[in-house]
């Protein structure tokens, strides 16, 4: 068990399913040379599934989500989502990003309603149904406030209700914990847990942490030092309900887990380090 | 309970009443500070300005600096009540302030509108902006001043040539600012509006162009001065009416109390806009925090 790599396409219009095929993203850099971020990543997530992708800093793991999303295209190869291929912004897509991205002049409901909003709803139909998600979010008296008086956590809970109010059928997620403190961050991850069991979109989150990455998911991908491609694809048999993801890290079976990505990834985190800290021989060393 | 217990409860007891009274003393010992302070920057305020104004005086008086070129405060202020009584030259005070006002505030209107216009849209069209770009460049560098004398060619001694004045002087100010804002916006919070499913226009008006407001707000205090600036100075070079020709006038006829008392009530006039700028930008600016710059402010005041 463990390495499982990429399936067979999905087949037919599920809503929620995405494929990348042979994908390929070259950037140019600012002094005109190109620079190769994704190559030939291969990658199938089944509808309802929660997929974490974890690698080394600069492996183009950031660069899937803005291709899936739409947000950019590929140089080669093809992204589907619900077995269409992108152009322009699918639909059902919601996005959460490191740095929750709200409208600091807009009031928490504010925000929230966004989504509806810009989807023609009238206003009195998105500010109900803005209310109702800052009611499953624990956000109900911060309705008025604005997001700077709101603690990073708080903030972190507004971008979900945000995100989750269109019904998105696939939640794209980069390193959305990252940027918060340890306990707020397992709070969180226990929360997005059992908002993504209310709804099951399908879930590609993105982290460097590879016990995050464990805890949540259903799979996890390894990607390899830039540009980044495939290295290694696990499944995570850990059973569902998860629980609190804090105390799932002690379980055998995790801790097994974790030992073997680790394995994978360990290389890739050395080779990265190596090369941005340019010391020549660490190159798979101890990292 | 033992006695080693009592005694560390009664401890706890008077250390925690201790830290009440603290509390207490150290928000009044700030108080009083703050007040102190306050008190002793008005008296020096206070003091400046007698020294100034009686030095002026007494200097005059005493024939140190001579009274018909330098004028004198009694004598500003009885030019002033002069004005206010019988008026000046070309109708009444308050008439001729009003007309400066008005050309002011209309110049600056069509110049906050044009120039947000014209910002947000080239901001958001780069291919616009690729174009008009060396253009605006040229126009920017000349001293726009000079643009008054053409203006009242075309435009004649009215208040149209003035108001133009007013509103291509707040423009460029507007303009670069609006364009600067659009152009700083946050690539996040866009992606993130197109993802929830937000059209170009709805992107601008709900993520670019309130983002941007941050940057236009900042360039309307010294647009508002700068209407206020191109009213008078359009006024100077050409007018029937408003403050800059009884100012021109004065200078004509030798008359420094003349033109300091005009000069009096302009500076009346930009403080008040001022304030009421600052009452606006509170107001539309409400969602920020506070900078750290304003929380030193607070704590002076």
């Amino acid at each position: 068990m463990g390495v499982a790599l990429a399936v067979g396409p999905v087949t037919g219009r599920t809503p929620g399913s995405i494929e990348l095929l042979g994908v390929t993203k070259r950037f140019l850099t600012p002094s005109g040379a190109s620079m190769t971020a994704l190559r030939d990543v291969d990658m199938v997530i089944a509808p309802g599934q929660f997929c974490a992708v974890v690698g080394p800093t600069g492996c183009g793991k950031s660069t899937t989500l803005t291709l899936v999303s739409g947000l950019d295209r590929p140089s080669a190869g093809t992204v589907r989502v619900g077995g269409q291929p992108v152009e322009g912004i699918p639909k059902g897509v919601g996005f959460v990003f490191q740095n929750d991205a709200l409208l600091p002049w807009k009031t928490v409901l504010g925000n929230v309603l966004l989504g509806p909003m810009f989807r023609g709803l009238p206003r009195k139909e998105a500010e109900a149904r803005g209310r109702e998600w800052l009611q499953v979010v624990g956000l109900a008296d911060f309705a008025s406030h604005h997001p700077h008086q709101l603690s990073g956590g708080m903030r972190k809970r507004v971008s979900l209700a945000a995100a989750l109010i269109n019904e998105p059928s696939i939640l794209l997620m980069d390193e959305p914990f990252g940027a918060l403190d340890v306990q707020t961050k397992a709070i969180m991850s226990n929360e997005l847990l059992a908002l993504w069991e209310q709804t099951r979109p399908s879930v590609i989150f993105v982290t460097h942490d590879l016990e995050e990455a464990i805890g949540l998911a259903d799979r996890v991908v390894v990607m390899t030092a830039g540009p980044g491609t495939v290295k290694a694809v696990y499944d995570i048999d850990l059973p569902r309900p998860r629980g609190a993801v804090q105390e799932i890290r002690f379980e055998h079976r995790f801790l097994e887990l974790h030992q073997q990505i680790w394995e994978s990834l360990r290389s890739e985190v050395g080779r990265a380090y190596a090369r941005t800290a340019a010391i020549p021989g660490a190159v798979g060393g101890q990292a | 309970m033992t006695d080693d217990a009592k005694l560390t409860a009664q401890s706890a007891a008077s250390a925690s009443g201790h830290a009440a009274a603290d509390a207490g003393s150290i928000a009044a010992e700030a108080m009083r500070r703050r007040r102190r302070r306050r008190v002793l920057t008005y008296a020096g305020r206070l003091i400046t300005l007698a020294l100034i104004v009686g030095g002026w005086q007494v200097l005059t008086d005493v024939k140190i600096v001579d009274a018909f070129f330098f004028g004198s405060p009694v004598g500003i202020v009885n030019r002033l009540i002069d004005w206010a009584e019988h008026g000046t030259a070309y109708g009444s005070l308050w008439e001729q302030i009003w007309i400066t006002i008005e050309e002011a505030l209309l110049g600056f209107v069509a110049g906050v509108v044009s120039g947000v216009v014209f910002g947000v849209a080239l901001g958001e069209f780069r291919y616009l902006a690729d174009v008009l770009g060396p253009y605006i460049k040229v126009v920017n560098a000349l001293p726009r001043i000079v643009l008054g004398s053409i203006f009242i060619i075309w435009l004649g001694l009215g208040m149209s040539s003035k108001v133009v004045l007013a509103a291509v002087l707040v423009f460029f100010v507007v303009f670069f600012n609006a364009f600067q804002g659009v152009r700083d916006v946050d690539r996040n919070l866009v992606a993130n509006a197109r993802i929830l499913g937000a059209s170009r226009l709805q992107i601008t008006r709900h993520v670019v162009f309130p983002s941007a407001l941050t940057w236009i707000i900042a360039s309307l205090h010294v647009s508002l001065g700068f209407s206020i600036i191109g009213a008078i100075v359009g006024e100077f070079l050409g007018a029937q009416k408003g403050l800059g020709l009884v100012i021109a006038t004065a200078q004509n006829t030798f008359d420094a109390n003349g033109v300091f008392a005009a000069m009096l009530v302009i500076g009346i006039l930009a403080l008040s806009a001022e304030a009421l700028m600052a009452q606006l930008e509170r107001r539309l600016l409400s969602w920020r925090p506070p900078s750290s710059a304003e929380i030193a402010d607070a704590a002076v005041a």
